[in-house]
């Protein structure tokens, strides 16, 4: 990307814009499991406000995510996921049984928390991945990625 | 946690690709440090894991704690549990291997090599422990995507072979994924002891035939059988050495091991499959004669020793279109011996320094005496392919040509002759510059002095290699009679 595009109009209206996507996202990552949605989409949704913002007021604005900060995201969810796993392991479970999470509730109760924790996962992941793939496909001027 | 080893073999890797390319923000020598150490614990799982399943039953292991067939299940058996060993044995060596090739490297490149490295693996041990067939597509993807990354990253070349690969890779993919509708269509379950006890029970039909194809045609692909091989020769020639030592050796064995466990252990005998064994024997002589005379004609090396592996792969595809015991236990030993022979010579090839770009034959001339110790690795390994006795490759071909004579097909017999003979003079061309053609003279001075010695990280992963096929042969029987019969399939 040359450069950011800015102007005052874009600038206000990408900054009223951003917190709605973000409650959006919010909203469609809880609410997955009984209407469309769940982690990935949130993420998509997620990245798109990122995106956005990139576009308008530049990768450094504070809002926003760094690259370095979108390769973090992009490792950590996963890793969210799978330690979610993990510790299902260490109490007792098998890998990814998130019915044993050591949380002091029913059952049912803890295995919708581990989904919604992977879905988290997922989500977070998704906005990393999704960030990147910006990001290499439009360069900044000095060719840092 | 042992009970826990099957999804840990699995695991180790995929937990270190997340976690390198954090850690090498902070230093680099610790993420490399954590890739060798995610592969040796994935190894050190995969043999522990092995270990137990010779002694007693099949390991069942239910992700989630969901039972199958609802849920995904790993199931090590000697035969994945096999493979799964020789997979984590070879990652280990490249991941020591690729240390002085990385140096070169930024930190962030580094560690993307890393983390792409650690995702092909965990790619590849997940195709060898899932007992779903939906879950090895995901793993087959996984491992395909990593590949296509890796390979690409060997320079402009490489990225143009590496996107044929990309398009025909995917299209094999897509085969793969279409086939394995068809059978889900027939039966409505995707795990494979599931879905072999309902197939019993579904009568032929079209449906089942188009299904049994085009995953046969979708694993070929994956595995370079001639005449499906195109995008490999210039894949493996344009990537970076550690890249190619690895893909070389283990990936086309990974999608052997799968076709393997479809034909023998999913579908039920009978027509779709004895028609799909019968067109895959005469593909496997077609590739075996083709893949010897295209090696014959190359002057590169690395394209001789990717021709060679055209060749060496349709000797797998004949063992199991032939299908009997001794067959079969040939195929298996091939593609162990096959596996290790190929990564050190792909790894000695590596380890040349790069005095000419294209590594041309003539390019090797007095090797033998600036490396003697990967050299005499490569001569062992390069007369395994030829299959020399006590090499790994002498008793494989042993076995193949003892199922060939059982079956009464002495086409494949008299091919399985011929085609080591044209392997041999392939690589005695390689071998006559490296232990009898003096380096021109007079040697550079400059290049002479300045030729680094080879670091340890390079020679000892080359020379235990070259050590296992000679092990492999010594040593075949113990391996057949406690690992490779118990994999074979109840006749």
């Amino acid at each position: 990307m040359r450069s950011k595009f800015g102007s005052p109009v874009l600038d206000a209206s990408a900054r009223l814009l951003a917190p709605f996507m973000w409650l959006f996202a919010a909203y469609v990552l809880v609410h997955g499991h009984d209407s469309p949605g769940g982690g990935f989409q949130a993420g998509v949704i997620l990245a798109a406000s990122i995106i956005m913002l990139r576009l308008v007021r530049g990768e450094a604005s504070p809002p926003g995510l760094t690259s370095r900060g979108a390769l973090t995201f992009a490792c950590a969810g996963p890793l969210l996921y799978g330690g979610i796993g993990i510790v299902s392991v260490l109490s007792g479970g098998n890998f990814l049984d998130y019915g044993e999470l050591p949380l002091p509730m029913d059952p049912v109760q803890i295995r919708v928390l581990g989904t919604l924790g992977i879905e988290t996962g997922v989500m977070i992941g998704v906005t990393g991945v999704l960030v990147l793939i910006f990001d290499v496909l439009a360069p900044w001027d000095d060719g840092t990625v | 946690m042992s009970e826990h080893l099957p999804i840990l073999i699995v695991l180790c890797p995929l937990v270190g690709a997340l976690v390198v390319p954090l850690v090498a923000r902070v230093s680099l020598r610790a993420s490399r440090a954590l890739t060798v150490v995610a592969t040796l614990s994935s190894l050190a799982c995969a043999l522990a894991a092995l270990r137990m399943v010779l002694d007693g039953d099949d390991w069942h292991y239910h992700l989630g704690g969901w039972a199958p067939p609802w849920g995904i299940e790993y199931v090590v058996d000697p035969l994945g549990g096999g493979m799964a060993v020789v997979v984590a044995l070879l990652a280990a060596l490249v991941a020591i291997y690729a240390g002085p090739h990385l140096r070169v490297y930024t930190a962030l490149r580094g560690a993307a090599f890393d983390s792409l490295f650690l995702l092909l693996t965990s790619g590849l041990l997940g195709i060898t422990l899932t007992g779903d067939l939906f879950n090895l597509y995901v793993f087959l993807e996984i491992s395909s995507l990593a590949a296509y990354a890796l390979l690409a990253s060997g320079g402009e070349r490489a990225v143009v072979a590496t996107f044929r690969y990309l398009l025909v890779g995917t299209i094999a993919a897509t085969f793969y994924l279409l086939g394995l509708g068809y059978l889900y269509a027939l039966t409505g379950t995707l795990n494979m002891a599931d879905l072999a006890i309902r197939l019993a029970t579904v009568p032929p039909g079209s449906a089942m035939t188009v299904g049994v194809v085009l995953i046969v045609v979708g694993l070929a692909v994956k595995m370079a059988v001639f005449p499906l091989h195109g995008w490999m020769p210039d894949a493996y020639t344009y990537a970076p050495p550690p890249v190619t030592m690895f893909i070389a050796a283990v990936m086309s064995k990974v999608s052997a091991y799968a076709l393997i466990r479809v034909l023998f252990f999913v579908l039920p005998a009978g027509d779709a499959v004895d028609t799909a064994r019968a067109v895959l024997s005469w593909v496997a002589v077609a590739g075996v004669l083709a893949g010897s005379i295209l090696a014959l004609a190359q002057t590169d090396v690395r394209r001789m020793l990717a021709y060679s592996s055209i060749g060496q792969m349709g000797y797998v595809v004949l063992g199991l279109s032939i299908g009997n015991a001794a067959a079969l236990t040939g195929a298996l030993l091939h593609v162990v011996g096959h596996a290790v022979a190929k990564g050190c010579l792909f790894g000695a090839i590596g380890s040349m320094p790069r005095q000419t770009v294209q590594a041309e034959i003539a390019g090797f001339a007095g090797a033998a005496r600036r490396a003697p110790l990967t050299m005499a690795a490569f001569t062992v390994a390069a007369l395994s392919l030829v299959g020399m006795p006590p090499t790994a490759g002498f008793f494989s071909k042993w076995y193949l040509l003892s199922g060939a004579l059982d079956a009464d097909v002495w086409v494949f017999a008299a091919v399985l002759m011929v085609s080591s003979l044209l392997s041999a003079v392939y690589f005695f061309r390689v071998l006559e510059q490296v232990y009898f053609t003096e380096s021109p003279s007079p040697p550079d001075p400059g290049q002479a002095s300045g030729m680094p010695p080879l670091s340890w990280r390079v020679v000892v992963p080359v020379l235990t290699l070259g050590a296992a096929v000679l092990l492999i042969g010594l040593f075949n029987g113990a391996l057949v009679t406690s690992v490779i019969q118990p994999a074979l399939p109840e006749f």
